[in-house]
C-alpha cells in the first residue's frame, strides 16, 4: 500500500522481561476503520503510544503519516487525534470551555472551527452545559470532539465505548462512519468481540502477539475450521460426552441452554443428526449457528 | 407479594425493589425471580444498575423500598440465614497475592464459618472442579489472570451456596479465559441437580503453567472435568455483563437501563421480537446505500457494520422495503450485492426497545 497512513514494522515494546508488543507489522489505508481488537493487558494501548511517539519502541519502527513516530512524534501528535480510555474532561467547565481550552493545546483559537466541531459531534446547542451533568454518552461525544478539534487526518480510539450502552455506542459509529466518509482515518481498540464486527477490518491481539488481521468475513471464513452449529438436546452434559466422538465434530462448548459445535465444513444436518442419535440422547433441534470473532479468536489462540 | 419459594423452586426472589442516590434513580422498581437451576443475565451498560441490585440482594445496601428473598429468608429481617446461602464475585474481587490458592480459599471459607475438618476437602473439590488443584501451594501472586479469575469463583464457592452472584466476572477478560469461566457456570448449574459425590484426588505432582494450559485445551472441548458434589438440590446463578453476545449464554435475560429492567425474557424469545425486522444489506457506496435506507418511510434504523448495513424495519415490511430498497438505490446510482432477513441479534433488541421506552 504506497497511500499507507500507518507502517508498521517489527514494532516491539519491552517493559524489562515483559514484551507487551511483540514484532507486529501491518498497514492501514487512507480513510479504513480498523479495529484492534484484544482483551486487557494484549498491547493495543501499548502499540497506540508507540504510534503516537509517546513510547520509544524497543525493535522495530513505525511510520505514521509519512513521519517516524517516534523520531518526528511532534509532526505526528500535531495531525492525529487521540481520544484515550481515561480522557481527562474538566467537571467543572461547560462543553464549550472544555472544547476551548483543548483547542488552545493545538493553538485553535478560530472560533468557527471550535463551533464546527462541536457540530461535528451533535453536541451544537449544549455549548453551556456543565460537563458534570451529561451522561456517559455526551461524555464520550466531548471527548471525541476533543480529539477532533485540530481536524486530523487520522484519529486513535483507545476502548471509545467501555461502558456505554448500545444505543450510545451505535451512534457514535455513526460519527465513526461520517469522519471516515470525510477522508479521516480511523484505528479503534476495543475489547467487545461483538463490537469489532462494525469494522472494515480487525487486527486480534493476544499476549503482544498480532495474530491476525483481516475484515470480519474473511477472519471467520478463513480461521474457523468449519461450519457452526447449535444443537439442543437432553440431556445436556451426555450431549457434551458423546458430540466430540461423532464423526466430523471438531469442537464443542455449552452454551447455556443448548450446546454449540464446530464441525468439518460442508458437513450435512442429518449426518450431525444421525451421529447423535443412538446414543440415549433425546435431539430437539440442530440449527445454523452464526460464526463470531470470538470463534476466530478462540481459533487463534489455540 | 404472596409465593411459596420452596414450592416454586424460587431461590431469589426480588420484588420492587428501590434505591437511590441523591436524584439518581440507581435502581426503579426492579422485580427478578431465578429458579434453582437458572443461569439468568442482568445485561446493561455502567451505570444501569446492575452492581446496585446485586448489593441490595446481597443485603450490603438496603433497599429504599421492595423486598428480596433468598432460599425463604427475607434478607433484611433474616440477614445471616439468607446470607449464607449466597456466594458473591464482586466486580473488583481481591486475593491476597502474598497467599497461595489454598491459602486464599481456606481465608474465605473460614470467614464463612466453615470448620476446619469441612474446608479441605470442600476446598480440594473445589479446586479440581475449577482446573487448579495443581497449583494449590502457588502463590496467587504468580498465577495468571485467568486463573486468577477462577480462584475467585472457587472462592465464592466454597460455602457450597445455593445462590451465586456474579458481579461483571468476564469484563475485559481474554475470550478463551472467558469461555472456560462461563462453561464452568454452565456446568455448576446443570450438574448441580443430579450429582454425584466425588472424592477430591490428591494433588499429582505440579505441572507447569503451560502444560496445565494445553491440558485445559485439550479438555475444553470435551470437559470431562471433574464434578462437584453436594450441590445436589440446584443452585441459582445471577451473572451481570455489559457483553451483549455474552448475555445468548443465560437462560434467561434481563435487559437493564436506567435502573429498570426493560425487558425479560429467554435470548431466543427476545430475538423472536425483532424476526424479521433485521435487513443486512450489501454493496456499493456505502454512502449512496445508507442515504436510500434512511429515506424509507418503513425503516427504523440503520446501523453500518464495515463493509455492510444493517437496516431494521417496521413490523410485517420487511417484504416491502426488501423490493422497494434494490430499485431506489439502483436508480441513484448504487449497486446492491446483498439484501437479505438476518437474525436480529440481542443488541437489536436492546436498541429498539429503549426507543420505544422514550416514547
Amino acid at each position: 500500500m504506497s497511500d499507507a497512513v500507518i507502517q508498521v514494522k517489527n514494532l516491539t515494546r519491552r517493559f524489562g522481561e515483559f514484551v507487551a508488543v511483540d514484532h507486529i507489522n501491518f498497514e492501514v489505508g487512507a480513510g479504513e476503520v480498523v479495529g484492534y481488537l484484544g482483551p486487557n493487558g494484549s498491547g493495543k494501548t501499548t502499540t497506540i503510544r508507540m504510534l503516537l511517539g509517546l513510547l520509544e519502541p524497543s525493535d522495530g519502527n513505525a511510520t505514521v503519516l509519512g513521519f517516524d513516530a517516534f523520531k518526528q512524534s511532534e509532526q505526528v501528535r500535531a495531525r492525529a487525534g487521540y481520544m484515550s480510555q481515561k480522557f481527562a474532561i474538566y467537571d467543572d467547565l461547560t462543553v464549550l470551555e472544555n472544547l476551548t481550552f483543548y483547542g488552545g493545546v493545538y493553538g485553535i483559537t478560530d472560533k468557527t472551527r471550535i463551533a464546527r466541531t462541536l457540530e461535528l459531534v451533535g453536541l451544537r446547542g449544549h455549548d453551556s452545559t456543565l460537563t458534570r451533568t451529561l451522561s456517559a454518552g455526551w461524555r464520550q461525544r466531548l471527548a471525541l470532539g476533543i480529539a477532533l478539534v485540530h481536524e486530523p487526518k487520522l484519529l486513535f480510539l483507545d476502548e471509545p465505548t467501555s461502558g456505554v450502552d448500545p444505543t450510545a455506542r451505535r451512534a457514535f459509529w455513526d460519527l465513526i462512519y461520517q469522519l471516515a466518509e470525510n477522508g479521516v482515518t480511523i484505528l479503534v481498540t476495543t475489547h467487545y468481540m461483538d463490537e469489532a464486527e462494525y469494522c472494515e477490518r480487525v487486527g486480534i491481539m493476544r499476549d503482544g502477539k498480532l495474530l491476525a488481521m483481516d475484515t470480519p468475513s474473511n477472519l471467520k471464513k478463513n480461521i474457523i475450521a468449519g461450519d457452526v452449529w447449535e444443537v439442543y438436546a437432553d440431556p445436556l452434559e451426555k450431549g457434551l460426552e458423546v458430540l466430540p466422538d461423532v464423526d466430523g465434530v471438531l469442537s464443542v462448548s455449552l452454551a447455556g441452554d443448548h450446546l454449540r459445535t464446530i464441525v468439518e465444513r460442508g458437513m450435512k444436518k442429518d449426518d450431525l443428526v444421525k451421529g447423535l442419535k443412538g446414543k440415549n440422547l433425546n435431539v430437539r433441534d440442530v440449527v445454523v449457528g452464526e460464526p463470531t470473532l470470538e470463534d476466530v479468536f478462540i481459533s487463534l489462540a489455540r | 407479594m404472596n409465593f411459596n419459594p420452596t414450592m416454586n423452586n424460587l431461590l431469589v426472589s426480588a420484588s420492587n425493589l428501590k434505591k437511590h442516590f441523591g436524584d439518581t434513580r440507581a435502581v426503579d422498581d426492579v422485580s427478578l425471580q431465578i429458579k434453582a437451576g437458572e443461569i439468568y443475565g442482568l445485561v446493561g451498560a455502567d451505570g444501569a444498575g446492575k452492581t446496585t441490585t446485586m448489593r441490595l440482594l446481597v443485603g450490603a445496601l438496603k433497599a429504599d423500598a421492595g423486598e428480596a428473598v433468598i432460599c425463604g429468608y427475607d434478607i433484611n429481617k433474616q440477614t445471616e440465614q439468607a446470607r449464607a446461602q449466597f456466594g458473591y464475585l464482586s466486580q473488583r474481587f481481591s486475593l491476597y497475592e502474598d497467599l497461595t490458592v489454598l491459602e486464599n480459599i481456606r481465608f474465605f471459607a473460614e470467614a464463612r464459618g466453615l470448620k476446619s475438618n469441612e474446608w479441605l476437602p470442600r476446598s480440594l473439590e473445589i479446586l479440581e472442579f475449577v482446573g487448579l488443584e495443581k497449583f494449590k501451594d502457588r502463590r496467587t501472586g504468580q498465577l495468571s489472570g485467568g486463573m486468577k479469575q477462577k480462584l475467585g469463583l472457587a472462592s465464592a464457592l466454597v460455602t457450597k451456596p445455593r445462590v451465586l452472584l456474579l458481579d461483571e466476572p468476564t469484563t475485559g477478560v481474554d475470550p478463551v479465559t472467558r469461555q472456560d469461566f462461563w462453561q464452568l457456570v454452565i456446568k455448576l448449574v446443570s450438574q448441580s441437580k443430579k450429582l454425584t459425590a466425588k472424592n477430591a484426588k490428591s494433588a499429582k505432582p505440579a505441572l507447569t503453567e503451560v502444560e496445565v494450559e494445553q491440558q485445559n485445551l485439550s479438555e475444553r472441548s470435551a470437559l470431562r472435568g471433574s464434578k462437584i458434589s453436594e450441590i445436589e438440590e440446584g443452585v441459582a446463578v445471577l451473572i451481570s455483563t455489559p457483553y451483549m453476545d455474552e448475555a445468548s449464554r443465560c437462560h434467561r435475560v434481563g435487559l437493564m437501563k436506567s435502573g429498570k429492567i426493560i425487558a425479560e425474557d429467554t435470548p431466543s424469545n427476545l430475538r423472536a421480537r425483532l424476526n424479521n425486522r433485521v435487513l443486512e444489506l450489501r454493496g456499493s457506496p456505502l454512502n449512496v446505500l445508507r442515504h436510500v435506507a434512511n429515506k424509507d418511510q418503513d425503516v427504523e434504523d440503520v446501523q453500518a457494520f464495515g463493509d455492510r448495513l444493517h437496516i431494521r424495519v417496521g413490523e410485517r415490511k420487511a417484504d416491502d422495503v426488501l423490493s422497494r430498497l434494490k430499485s431506489a438505490i439502483r436508480s441513484e446510482g448504487g449497486r446492491v450485492d446483498e439484501l437479505r432477513a438476518v437474525s436480529p441479534v440481542l443488541e437489536d433488541v436492546f436498541i429498539a426497545l429503549s426507543e420505544s421506552n422514550h416514547e
